[in-house]
C-alpha cells in the first residue's frame, strides 16, 4: 500500500510542482501583500472589507448571474449535446465545429457584437436588453454553452444505450427513459461541466462591465479595478479570500455529487444513428441555439464587411500589411502565427497535465487516506479556474522574479498560464470517462500479465481516444482566445491575435474598427478551422475499438 | 493502429517550428555579468507603438537594443511598477499620466533625470515634481465630442458647456466611458470635479437623471453608441478626445464631428527612468529620444496624441481639424493623488445605486 502512494505521489508530482510555481507561489505572493501589509498580520482590515455593503452586493451578484448563466447553458447545450453527439447527420461536423468558436472570441470584441445587436440603435435593441443583467446573463451563456456541449457530449456518446433501449423495451417513455436511465448516467460529466461552467463564469471580467454598463460589479470587477486602478491589495486580498474560499466549497459540493452518481456504467461506443421523428425537438434546439450564437457574429461579419457608405473586402486586405494610418502593430497574419505557435505549446502542456491528474484522480482508491489524497489533488487542480486573472498576472511580476525562478520574461509564461487556464478542462473531460472505465477490467488485464503502461494503452486509452481529442480542442481553443493572462504577459514583439484585435478597437478611425471585426472574423474561422480538423482526426478511429 | 500514430505527429509538432519551444530564435540576452548591459527595457501600456524605424534608429543612436513590454492601461502600469519597485522589471517607463504621475512619484518608483527638453514643453511638467522625475512626452484633451450633421438634420443647437449636458434638450444623447474603467473616462470625472468642487456628486445625479449612458472603455462608448462610431449608433454626444474630429473627415473639406473646448480635461504621458534600473544610462537615451525631433513628430500618427514639442509638425488632418483647448480643466495631481480612490469609490456607487 505504501507503495501505490509512493507511485501515486511520483505521477502527481511533476503537476504540482507546475501548478506549485506558476499559480500557489504568485498567488499567496499577492495575498501576503494584501494581508500583511507591512510586514504585520493585519486581519482586522480584511474584515473590515468584508462587512462592507459593497462587497456582499458584489458577491450576491456574482452568485445568482454565475448560477443562472449556468443552467442557461446546460439548458441550451443539453440538447445540442445529443443532437450533435449521438445523431448522425449531414454537416454534423461543422455545426459542432461552429458552436465552439464563441468559446475562443475575445471578450472585447464579443462585448462590442452583443451591444451591436442589443444596443438601443440594434436589431434587438426594442428588447431594451442593453446594460441590463439578462445581457450579461446571455452573454456569459453565449461563452460557455461550448462547454456543456463538449463535456456532456463527450460522456454522452460513449454511453451505453443498451439500458436505455432495454428501459424503452419494458414500457418507458422516452421522457421516462431520460429521466431515469440517461440522465443520471450523465450525471458526473454534467455536474463536471456545470462546475467548470460557472466558475468561468464567477470569474467572467469583460462581459460583466461590458454589458452590464457599469452598473453591476463583480467579485472579479472588483478585484480588477482595486488592484489595478487603486492599488487597495488590502481589499483585493480580502476578496481574493473569498474567491478561494467559494470555489473551494463549490468544488467540495461537485465532488460529492459526481461521486453519488453512478460510475460503474459500463461503456459501449454506439455508432451515431440517424435522426428520427422523436428526435426533432433536440434537432430543433440545436438550430435555435445555432442561431443564437450565429446572431452576435453575423453582426461581425457584416460589420467587417462593411467600408464606408458601401461593402467591399478593404478590411481584410489590411491585416496582411501593417501601413502608417492604421493602429496595427505588427500584420495580423503573423500575429496569427504567434497565436497558433503559443496554441501548440499551451495544448501540449495542458494535455500533459491534465491527461496525468485525470489518471491520478481516477484510479481506485484502496484506502480511505489514498481516497482523500486523490479527491484533495482533483480540487486542486481545479482552483486556477477561480481565481482572479489579475490576481495572478500580477504574482508573476512580484513572484517569479529572481532565479531559480527569474520566469516573468520567459516566453514559456503565456502558454504556461494558458495551460492553467485550459487544465481544469482537460481534466474534467477526461475524468469521468476515465471513472467510468470498470476498474476489474484493469485488474484483469494486470492478472494477465499486462504492465501498468500496456493496460493504460489497452484498456484507458480505447475509451478516452475521443475525449482526450475533445479536449486537445479545448486547450487549443482556449488557448487562442485567451485574453486576460496574456494581455499581461504578451512581449510587445509577438503579440497573439487577441491583443492584436483589442489594440485596432481601441483605436479611433473607422479603418480600425473594421480591421478589428475583420481580425476577429479570422480568429473565429480558425477556430472553426482547428476545430473540424480535431473532428477529422477522430474519423479514422471510429469501429476501431 | 493509425491513431497511435497522432500521439507522436502531436509531440513532433510541439517540437519542431510549430510551438514556442522549438522555434524560437531569441538568444537569452545576459545581463548578469560585470560587462555593461547591451540591451534597454522600456516598461509601457498596451497603447504604445513605435514603428520599426524608429526603434532602429533609437538602436543606431544610442547603441542599445531595446526591448519593449507593453501590457495594461496607465493605472495598471503605474500600480505594476510601484509592486516591482524592489527588482524592476525594466529600465524606462513610458506612459504614466497626469493621474497616477504622483503616486509613481511618492511611492519611489523613479530615478531623476534631466532630459534634454524641447523649448515650449517645460509647461507641461508634473506641477510638485520639482526633482525631475516624470519626462512629458505627449498630450491630449478629453473633451466631450458631437456629431455636427446630426444636430444639423435635427435643428437642434449642440451643447457647449458641461452644465448644458444636464439640459432637457439633450436627454438621452450622452454617452460616456466610465471613470474606474477608463482613463478618459476619470480624466471626464476630473474635468466636473475641477468645475463643480465637492458639489460634483450633484452634477452627476442630475446628469444620469437627463439619461447619459455609461459604458465600459471608450471603444464602447464612441464606436457601439456614437453616431458617427463604426456601429452606427444613436447618440450623437460622446465622450473622446480633441483630436477626434481628424478621424471623421467627411471627403469634402470638412469633418462630421467637433469637440467642446469648454469641457476638456488635460491629460499629459510621461516617461522616467526607474529607480534601480540595470541599464540607467540607456533608459536615460531612452527618455531622451522620446522627446527627440523624430519620436515627436511620430506621436499623432502612432498614438493619436500631441507632441510636447511645439514645434514638431502636425499631420495635415490635424493641423485642420484637430483643435486644442486653449483653457482646459486641470485638478492638482496632489490633490488626486490625494482623493482618487475615495472619489471613484463615491462615483462607484454613485452609479450602481
Amino acid at each position: 500500500m505504501t507503495r501505490r502512494l509512493l507511485v501515486l505521489a511520483g505521477l502527481a508530482l511533476g503537476p504540482v510542482l507546475v501548478l506549485g510555481v506558476f499559480f500557489v507561489l504568485p498567488v499567496s505572493g499577492m495575498l501576503a501583500q494584501g494581508l500583511w501589509p507591512d510586514g504585520r498580520f493585519d486581519p482586522g482590515a480584511v474584515l473590515d472589507v468584508l462587512t462592507r455593503p459593497r462587497t456582499r452586493r458584489v458577491v450576491w451578484f456574482t452568485i445568482w448571474s454565475a448560477g443562472l448563466a449556468t443552467v442557461a447553458s446546460v439548458a441550451l447545450g443539453l440538447p445540442a449535446a445529443y443532437a450533435l453527439h449521438r445523431l448522425r447527420f449531414r454537416g454534423r461536423g461543422l455545426i459542432r465545429a461552429a458552436l465552439l468558436v464563441p468559446f475562443v472570441l475575445p471578450t472585447v470584441v464579443v462585448g462590442v457584437a452583443f451591444r451591436q445587436l442589443l444596443g438601443e440603435a440594434g436589431p434587438l435593441g426594442f428588447l431594451g436588453l442593453d446594460g441590463s443583467p439578462v445581457a450579461i446573463v446571455a452573454g456569459l451563456a453565449f461563452f460557455n454553452v461550448a462547454v456543456v456541449i463538449r463535456a456532456v457530449g463527450a460522456s454522452w456518446e460513449s454511453l451505453d444505450v443498451r439500458p436505455a433501449e432495454a428501459a424503452a423495451v419494458l414500457g418507458a417513455s422516452p421522457r421516462q427513459v431520460f429521466r431515469t436511465v440517461t440522465l443520471p448516467a450523465l450525471g458526473p460529466a454534467l455536474v463536471s461541466a456545470s462546475s467548470v461552467v460557472f466558475l468561468f463564469c464567477a470569474t467572467s471580467f469583460g462581459i460583466v462591465l461590458t454589458l452590464g454598463g457599469l452598473r453591476y460589479s463583480s467579485v472579479e470587477t472588483e478585484i480588477y479595478r482595486l488592484t489595478t486602478q487603486q492599488l487597495d491589495l488590502q481589499a483585493a486580498a480580502a476578496l481574493s479570500v473569498v474567491q478561494l474560499v467559494a470555489v473551494t466549497v463549490l468544488l467540495a459540493l461537485a465532488a460529492r455529487l459526481r461521486a453519488t452518481a453512478d460510475p460503474g456504467v459500463s461503456r459501449q461506443v454506439a455508432r451515431p444513428r440517424r435522426p428520427r421523428r422523436e428526435d426533432v425537438p433536440q434537432l430543433a434546439a440545436t438550430a435555435g441555439l445555432l442561431l443564437l450564437v450565429a446572431a452576435p457574429i453575423a453582426s461581425l461579419v457584416v460589420g467587417s464587411l462593411r467600408v464606408g457608405d458601401s461593402w467591399g473586402l478593404a478590411n481584410y486586405r489590411g491585416l496582411s500589411d501593417a501601413e502608417s494610418g492604421t493602429a496595427l502593430l505588427v500584420p495580423v497574419t503573423d500575429a496569427l502565427v504567434t497565436s497558433l505557435r503559443t496554441a501548440v505549446d499551451a495544448t501540449w502542456m495542458a494535455l500533459l497535465l491534465g491527461g496525468l491528474v485525470a489518471v491520478i484522480v481516477t484510479r481506485r482508491s484502496r484506502s480511505s487516506t489514498e481516497r482523500r489524497v486523490r479527491g484533495a489533488l482533483d480540487g486542486f487542480f481545479m482552483l486556477p479556474l477561480g481565481v482572479s486573472a489579475v490576481t495572478l498576472g500580477f504574482g508573476f511580476l512580484i513572484t517569479l522574479d529572481e532565479p531559480p525562478l527569474a520566469l516573468r520574461d520567459s516566453p514559456l509564461l503565456v502558454p504556461v498560464a494558458q495551460a492553467l487556464v485550459a487544465l481544469p478542462l482537460v481534466v474534467r473531460t477526461l475524468a469521468p470517462v476515465l471513472a467510468s472505465v470498470d476498474d476489474r477490467q484493469r485488474q484483469a488485464a494486470a492478472s494477465l500479465g499486462a504492465g501498468p503502461l500496456r493496460v493504460l494503452a489497452t484498456v484507458d486509452l480505447p475509451v478516452v481516444w475521443r475525449p482526450l481529442l475533445a479536449a486537445a480542442g479545448f486547450a487549443f481553443a482556449v488557448s487562442l482566445g485567451e485574453f486576460g493572462a496574456t494581455a499581461f504577459l504578451a512581449r510587445d514583439e509577438h503579440p497573439t491575435l487577441p491583443v492584436v484585435i483589442f489594440q485596432l478597437i481601441g483605436r479611433p478611425g473607422a479603418e480600425n474598427f473594421g480591421m478589428a471585426l475583420a481580425a476577429s472574423v479570422l480568429l473565429a474561422a480558425t477556430t472553426a478551422l482547428v476545430m473540424l480538423a480535431v473532428e477529422r482526426l477522430r474519423v479514422p478511429s471510429v469501429g476501431a475499438f | 493502429m493509425r491513431r497511435v500514430l497522432v500521439l507522436p505527429a502531436l509531440l513532433s509538432l510541439a517540437l519542431t517550428s510549430c510551438s514556442l519551444v522549438g522555434g524560437d530564435d531569441e538568444p537569452e540576452a545576459s545581463d548578469t555579468g560585470g560587462s555593461a548591459p547591451s540591451e534597454v527595457v522600456l516598461v509601457t501600456h498596451e497603447s504604445f507603438v513605435m514603428s520599426d524605424e524608429l526603434v532602429a534608429q533609437f538602436e543606431d543612436e544610442s547603441g542599445f537594443d531595446l526591448e519593449l513590454k507593453a501590457s495594461g492601461d496607465a493605472g495598471a502600469l503605474t500600480n505594476k511598477l510601484v509592486l516591482t519597485k524592489d527588482n524592476p522589471t525594466g529600465d524606462a517607463v513610458f506612459g504614466i499620466d497626469n493621474t497616477f504621475g504622483s503616486r509613481a512619484i511618492d511611492e519611489g518608483v523613479l530615478a531623476a533625470h534631466d532630459a534634454a527638453l524641447p523649448d515650449g514643453a517645460e509647461a507641461f511638467a508634473l506641477e510638485g515634481d520639482d526633482a525631475g522625475m516624470l519626462t512629458p512626452v505627449d498630450t491630449g484633451n478629453v473633451c466631450v465630442n458631437v456629431d455636427d450633421t446630426w444636430f444639423a438634420d435635427k435643428g437642434v443647437e449642440p451643447p457647449a458647456t458641461l452644465e448644458d449636458l444636464t439640459k432637457p434638450a439633450y436627454e438621452d444623447l450622452f454617452v460616456t466611458p466610465g471613470a474606474t474603467t477608463s482613463s478618459p473616462g476619470l480624466a471626464f470625472l476630473l474635468a466636473t470635479i475641477a468645475e463643480y468642487g465637492d458639489d460634483w456628486p450633484d452634477y452627476w445625479t442630475r446628469l444620469l437623471d437627463n439619461g447619459a449612458k455609461l459604458t465600459e472603455g471608450w471603444t464602447d462608448a464612441y464606436q457601439v453608441d456614437f453616431t458617427q462610431g463604426g456601429g452606427g449608433g444613436d447618440r450623437p454626444i460622446v465622450l473622446s478626445y480633441d483630436s477626434s474630429p481628424a478621424f471623421t473627415v467627411d471627403g469634402e473639406g470638412g469633418t462630421t464631428t467637433s469637440a467642446l473646448l469648454e469641457t476638456c480635461f488635460r491629460q499629459v504621458e510621461y516617461a522616467g527612468v526607474l529607480a534601480g534600473a540595470d541599464n540607467p544610462e540607456g533608459a536615460e537615451a531612452l527618455v531622451d529620444f522620446l522627446v527627440g525631433p523624430d519620436f515627436q513628430a511620430a506621436l499623432p500618427e502612432a498614438m493619436y496624441v500631441f507632441p510636447v514639442d511645439p514645434a514638431a509638425p502636425l499631420p495635415a488632418e490635424w493641423a485642420e481639424f484637430a483643435v486644442q483647448p486653449e483653457e482646459p480643466y486641470t485638478v492638482d495631481p496632489a490633490e488626486v493623488a490625494a482623493n482618487r480612490d475615495a472619489w471613484l469609490t463615491e462615483w462607484s456607487d454613485l452609479i450602481s445605486r
